[in-house]
């Protein structure tokens, strides 16, 4: 597993819309990627349960990545996450 | 064929396929199923209509209203498509041998309340959203056919009603014509009928329930008659009549490029009325001077949650560049009476018209009021713009408004962010507005004189009421009267005024508001050219 700690900048948090570009990014991968937020934690490739993690700005939050693509997800979620959240 | 009378709004003739928009709000039902690999299999067909909906949704709302305000159709799609939420529809089928329909709908509810009980209000508002997928499932699965607009032919619009949100969706280029069962000459069908340059019957006495969507159906405005299956001599002749139609507005046409002035060299600045930010089309392709109203309500309602400053920032910009160096007069928030969002929380009110609405909810929430603000100050960057206040009472109101506009200008100018200080002007709308105008008029930029308000307000008659039509006179003396006198206050102090409200477009009238010295007329796109031959016709 890899994971990186991220403190979200956006605004308005992962909400609607946002959740929405995270989960379409996550879905690029193969491997699972799993938002955790004060020890609850919900799939990036679930919408539903990811905006029911309510993270708003300011807020820090893990992001573990699991399965064969992890090495390239990490990275590119990395920049992913600097640039949109 | 058969024939039914009502009331016309637009004169103009039509003649096409009908569509029929119901309203269904029929309860899901539970029932018991023998087979659920078979009931997946239509939860899987209604899925895939429902994403192409989706997708198509969100083209359309891409072209017109901008990629911040489309991203609600994408998310949307991806809600629908949920695991967790697919999963459970899945297993409830499975598990309770139950249909499709009422699975989707147990769905639904629970992962509505997960978001109705958490503590944000932003995701307590996306409930409605979970609805609102759950609603188009299910709306699928019973084969209720959701009218898509975007796809059919260009039809004849029947309706019992049409909302201000329900008319914000609409494709305008498939419109031939409006009839609707109720709604009266001021309402917004009306309004938008006549934006849109297109033939509009109301009050027409018809039962949906019996009409059939693809029949052919003749919209006479000029007899403000409707005609059903018309025979072949009848549609012959209404074919011969449109062609004629069409002549005359080309010949209108001419008017174009032309100056708004009289004879004698007095020049009028003729503006028009828009609605949206797509309706700009209309401005141009009338060539109207500028834009003397622009309703921004359109970016508040048919949604779930308030605008936030970059969309309504993103529109604004979007109208001015379009419009060049062109005036474009933007009127703040005028939401409540008989423009709702529920989002809004306004509760029922025994009098709504004179109640909370327009400028009193934003004096009221200032939070509302400085996000709209900070959007226009920011986007008045982009062109020639001026804002406008509506409902105003007193001298005071206007003091108020200033002392938040000075606040946003505070917060913008120690942000560093660029802004302009458009002119800000007053709508008169109120008699008492009218009645001291000369007050007002020392401390605003310009009037602009509503008179569907101001006739509302000053006869006292509920324009919403169809069976008051007859009482209402626009032609009224105490409105000339009043019109008269705040043009006269406007001078007095070296300001300018106007009207925009529907009264501007009365033909009737224009040689008397030439008269009374007024600056500007707004009226809708389709009468520009109407007001401007008008116009030059007279000394």
């Amino acid at each position: 597993m890899k994971s990186f700690n991220y403190v979200v900048t956006d605004e308005v948090g992962i909400h609607a819309r946002p959740a929405g570009i995270l989960v379409k990014e996550a879905k690029k991968y193969q491997s699972k990627v799993v938002i955790v937020k004060d020890g609850k934690s919900a799939e990036a490739k679930k919408l539903m349960a990811l905006m029911g993690l309510g993270v708003k700005c300011g807020d820090p939050i893990e992001v573990q990545i699991t399965g064969e693509d992890e090495d390239k997800a990490c990275e590119e979620l990395k920049e992913f996450f600097e640039k949109n959240l | 064929m058969l024939k039914f009378s009502g009331k016309s709004v637009y004169k103009g003739i039509a003649m096409g396929g009908v569509v029929v928009l119901k309203k269904n709000d029929s309860p899901v039902v539970r029932g018991r199923i023998e087979d659920p690999d078979a009931e997946m299999e239509r939860v899987k067909t209604a899925l895939e209509q429902a994403k192409e909906q989706l997708g198509k949704l969100y083209d359309k709302a891409l072209k017109e209203v901008g990629e911040e305000n489309a991203a609600i159709f994408e998310v949307h799609q991806m809600l629908i498509e949920d695991e967790d939420y697919l999963e459970s529809i899945e297993n409830t089928i499975r598990t309770e041998m139950v249909n499709a329909e009422f699975a989707v709908a147990v769905a639904g509810d629970n992962f509505a309340e997960i978001f109705a009980g958490m503590e944000d209000e932003y995701m307590q508002a996306r409930a409605a959203d979970i609805k609102d997928i759950s609603n188009r499932l299910v709306n699928n699965l019973c084969g209720n056919e959701e009218i898509d607009l975007s796809s059919i032919e260009p039809s004849v619009i029947v309706a019992d009603d049409l909302t201000p949100s329900e008319t914000v969706q609409m494709d305008k280029e498939k419109i031939l014509a409006f009839v609707t069962v109720h709604g009266s000459t001021n309402s917004h069908t009306a309004i938008l009928a006549r934006t849109m340059n297109i033939p509009a019957l109301i009050g027409v006495p018809l039962d949906l329930e019996t009409i059939h969507n693809g029949t052919v159906v003749v919209v006479d405005g000029f007899s403000e008659e409707v005609i059903f299956d018309p025979t072949e001599e009848v549609s012959a002749e209404v074919v011969a009549r449109i062609e004629e139609e069409n002549e005359k507005l080309r010949l209108l046409q001419n008017m174009k490029g032309q100056e708004t002035v009289t004879k004698s060299g007095r020049k009028m600045n003729l503006y028009a009325n828009i609605g949206s930010v797509s309706d700009v089309g209309y401005v141009l392709e009338n060539d109207a001077g500028g834009i003397g109203l622009f309703r921004s309500e359109f970016l508040y309602l048919g949604r779930d949650d308030f605008p936030t400053e970059e969309e309504q920032f993103q529109a604004y910009k979007q109208v001015l560049q379009t419009m060049a160096e062109k005036k474009v007069i933007i009127r703040t928030l005028d939401i409540g009476a008989d423009k709702q969002a529920d989002y809004f929380n306004l509760g029922n009110e025994d009098n709504p018209a004179l109640g909370y609405r327009a400028i009193r909810i934003c004096l009221k929430q200032h939070d509302i009021f400085k996000t709209q603000l900070r959007a226009l100050l920011r986007a008045s960057v982009y062109g020639n713009l001026a804002i406008m206040y509506p409902m105003v009472t007193s001298v005071n109101e206007v003091e108020q408004i200033y002392a938040i506009v000075k606040e946003v200008e505070k917060e913008l100018m120690e942000k560093e962010i660029p802004y302009t200080m458009p002119e800000q002007g007053i709508m008169i709308e109120t008699p008492a507005a009218a009645l001291i105008s000369d007050e007002l008029a020392q401390i605003v930029d310009f009037f602009s004189i509503g008179t569907n308000d101001l006739t509302q307000y000053t006869l006292a008659i509920d324009r919403q009421n169809a069976k008051l039509d007859d009482f209402y006179n626009p032609h009224h003396k105490a409105i000339l009267k009043m019109i008269q006198m705040v043009t006269e206050n406007a001078h007095k102090y070296g300001k300018w005024a106007g009207i925009c409200g529907e009264l501007g477009a009365d033909l009737e009238l224009t040689e008397e508001f030439v008269r009374m010295g007024l600056d500007e007329l707004s009226v809708s796109p389709s009468m520009v050219l109407k007001v401007r031959k008008r116009i030059r016709e007279l000394d």
